[in-house]
């Protein structure tokens, strides 16, 4: 049995004229140990997803389970990074990361509680800024207190929300290697949702692409078999890579554009897009149309 | 000085010996020199990408092709003259499109061929506003303005009011460095598309090696700065009019990308830290 299952999840919005569906009919297996990607664009619902599986909002339709049991609210078994590192100001770093152990290990010490804090900072290279208050700290750092705090409450599964988005391409990289380094020590549950697919190769087990909404739908899922640890460069001449690739790039751009897309204005796109979704192969069908 | 010196289509856009530098904060302290001694030549309806890490001096070696800044040494020239400051022979598209949120899409583009083309008639800039806009996938929000617009759709109207310029040439400053990489991909076939109907001399900066490799004839890569120069010229061989999953198909497609992500690699490892 799967891990974390959902199965015939629908979520939508009330809106002024009725109601949207955000998430329509989504089926998702997650084995334990598994780091699963879903790669989908901006505003396709791919938050909303996160949120349902944080058990921050509930689903309309369909169910949720971890290890067979539902998920009925928020809890310590799943541990989330968001894109904008929700951190509280007023504390520092280390502080930060206290109040996640103290919540989760509350019959522990005190000492034994800032001594695993102390662990995860150094586990992402923050040991030294760990008095440091947000304000203090770069980007890429306060979006390493978030992992650290994610990983100190030991979650069956880590939820991570486009952790990387925010961050500029150097600092992105440097914190994926980091981020593919840390799970490779203990091999967590991992979903990660971006809109990058690169990304999402260079991490993960299995891509799962997100159409796009209203009514988003996950696509047909690409298993990666490339050997880790993986090099972005070094990526490139794997045979594997250039299919997963182009695979999840052609669904994204193709079938999984047109899904729930308002018709463009002109004629002629109107008549490609239809084309598209009609042909085997849509990527190219659209273009040369 | 506007003289013209010499006719050469070879050479449409071209930086000599460009070096811009800044005063130390001392008087005794040494300049700092963000690029330095930059030659690179385009040629007449060329796409050429300049390509580098955040903060290497690519967006300053393009300000001063724009115009909004001065080059220390060395010049630009364009179409045989030195540029003599901004002008509507270059439109420029930058990061994030700044339009005047007062305005439609379609005030924020007459705007524009109002200051290219203040002979042309009231009708006839109104027509060329509607193609482009048109041409970019917006017919049909014309008329919105920008707080009603998404930020690939705004950056649409970006794109739609440097090319409804008709300028000599087209300078892109990380265009879609502000989207996702999927709407990234959408409008990056917007804009070859648009440029493929107008055969724009354009120079691009982008640090996105996909983006680079999809649009480019050629590409420039730019070492890190401070010193910046150009760290060498890939030709991109790829059939023109392209289309995403052919160029993705291509057999040398991933060898190409990977000689680009090795020179960023090398270039990044000084100041990899986060």
């Amino acid at each position: 049995m799967a891990f974390l299952e959902l199965k015939n999840v629908s979520k939508g919005f009330a809106t002024s004229s009725g109601s949207t569906a955000v998430l329509e009919d989504i089926n998702l297996t997650v084995e334990r140990g598994e780091f699963v990607a879903v790669v989908g664009y901006s505003g396709a619902g791919k938050t909303t997803l996160i949120n349902l599986m944080a058990g921050l909002v509930a689903p309309d339709r369909g169910t949720i389970t971890i290890d067979g049991k539902p998920i009925t609210g928020p809890g310590a078994d799943r541990g989330v990074v968001f894109q904008n590192y929700s951190l509280l100001p007023w504390m520092t770093a280390l502080e930060n990361v206290y109040l996640a152990v103290d919540q989760t290990f509350a019959t522990w010490s005190p000492a034994e509680k800032r001594a695993h804090a102390e662990k995860y900072l150094a586990m992402v290279n923050l040991s030294a800024a760990r008095d440091k208050k947000p304000s203090e700290l770069s980007g890429g750092m306060r979006q390493r207190v978030s992992v650290a705090r994610a990983l100190a409450m030991e979650p069956q599964v880590l939820l991570l929300d486009e952790p990387f988005g925010a961050l500029d391409a150097l600092t992105r990289a440097v914190l994926q290697d980091e981020l593919a380094r840390i799970w490779e020590q203990d091999h967590r549950t991992v979903v990660l949702i971006t809109n990058d697919v690169d990304e999402g190769i260079l991490l993960a087990d299995r891509i799962v692409p997100l159409s796009v909404g209203p009514g988003a739908t996950l696509g047909p899922e690409v298993a990666v078999a490339i050997d880790r640890p993986r090099d972005r460069k070094a990526m490139n001449h794997h045979a594997g890579f250039k299919t997963v690739r182009n695979r999840v790039i052609e669904y994204l751009l193709g079938p999984g554009r047109d899904r729930g897309r308002p018709r463009p204005p002109q004629a002629t796109l109107v008549a490609a897009e239809s084309a598209a979704a009609n042909d085997t192969a849509p990527a190219r069908a659209a273009v040369t149309a | 000085m506007t003289t013209k010196v010499l006719t050469n289509d070879t050479r449409f856009l071209e930086f000599s010996h460009l070096t811009k530098s800044y005063p130390g904060k001392t008087p005794a302290a040494a300049p700092a020199v963000i690029v330095e001694n930059f030659d690179l030549a385009v040629k007449k309806g060329e796409f050429v990408s300049l390509i580098g890490h955040s903060g290497c001096g690519k967006s300053t070696v393009l300000s001063i092709a724009a115009g909004l800044l001065e080059p220390t040494e060395g010049g630009v020239l364009v179409d045989g003259r030195e540029i003599p400051g901004p002008g509507t022979d270059r439109g420029v598209v930058f990061q994030t499109p700044a339009l005047l949120p007062w305005m439609t899409a379609f005030g924020n583009v007459l705007l524009g061929v109002e200051q290219a083309k203040p002979e042309a008639s009231a009708k006839e800039r109104e027509q060329i506003v509607e193609r482009y806009l048109t041409a970019v996938g917006l017919g049909d929000s014309m008329f919105k303005k920008p707080a009603e617009l998404s930020s690939g759709m705004r950056q649409r109207v970006g794109i739609a009011r440097a090319f409804a310029l008709d300028p000599k040439v087209l300078l892109l400053d990380e265009p879609f460095g502000m989207l996702d990489s999927l709407t990234r991909f959408e409008l990056q076939q917007v804009l070859i598309d648009t440029w493929a109907a107008n055969q724009k001399t354009a120079l691009m900066v982008t640090h996105d090696v996909d983006e680079a490799l999809f649009l480019s004839d050629r590409i420039a890569m730019m070492t890190s700065g401070p010193n910046a120069r150009l760290g060498g010229v890939m030709t991109v061989p790829f059939a023109r009019p392209r289309d995403r999953a052919a160029v993705l198909e291509h057999p040398d497609y991933y060898t190409y990308r990977e000689r680009l992500i090795a020179f960023l690699e090398d270039q990044a490892h000084p100041k990899a830290a986060a």
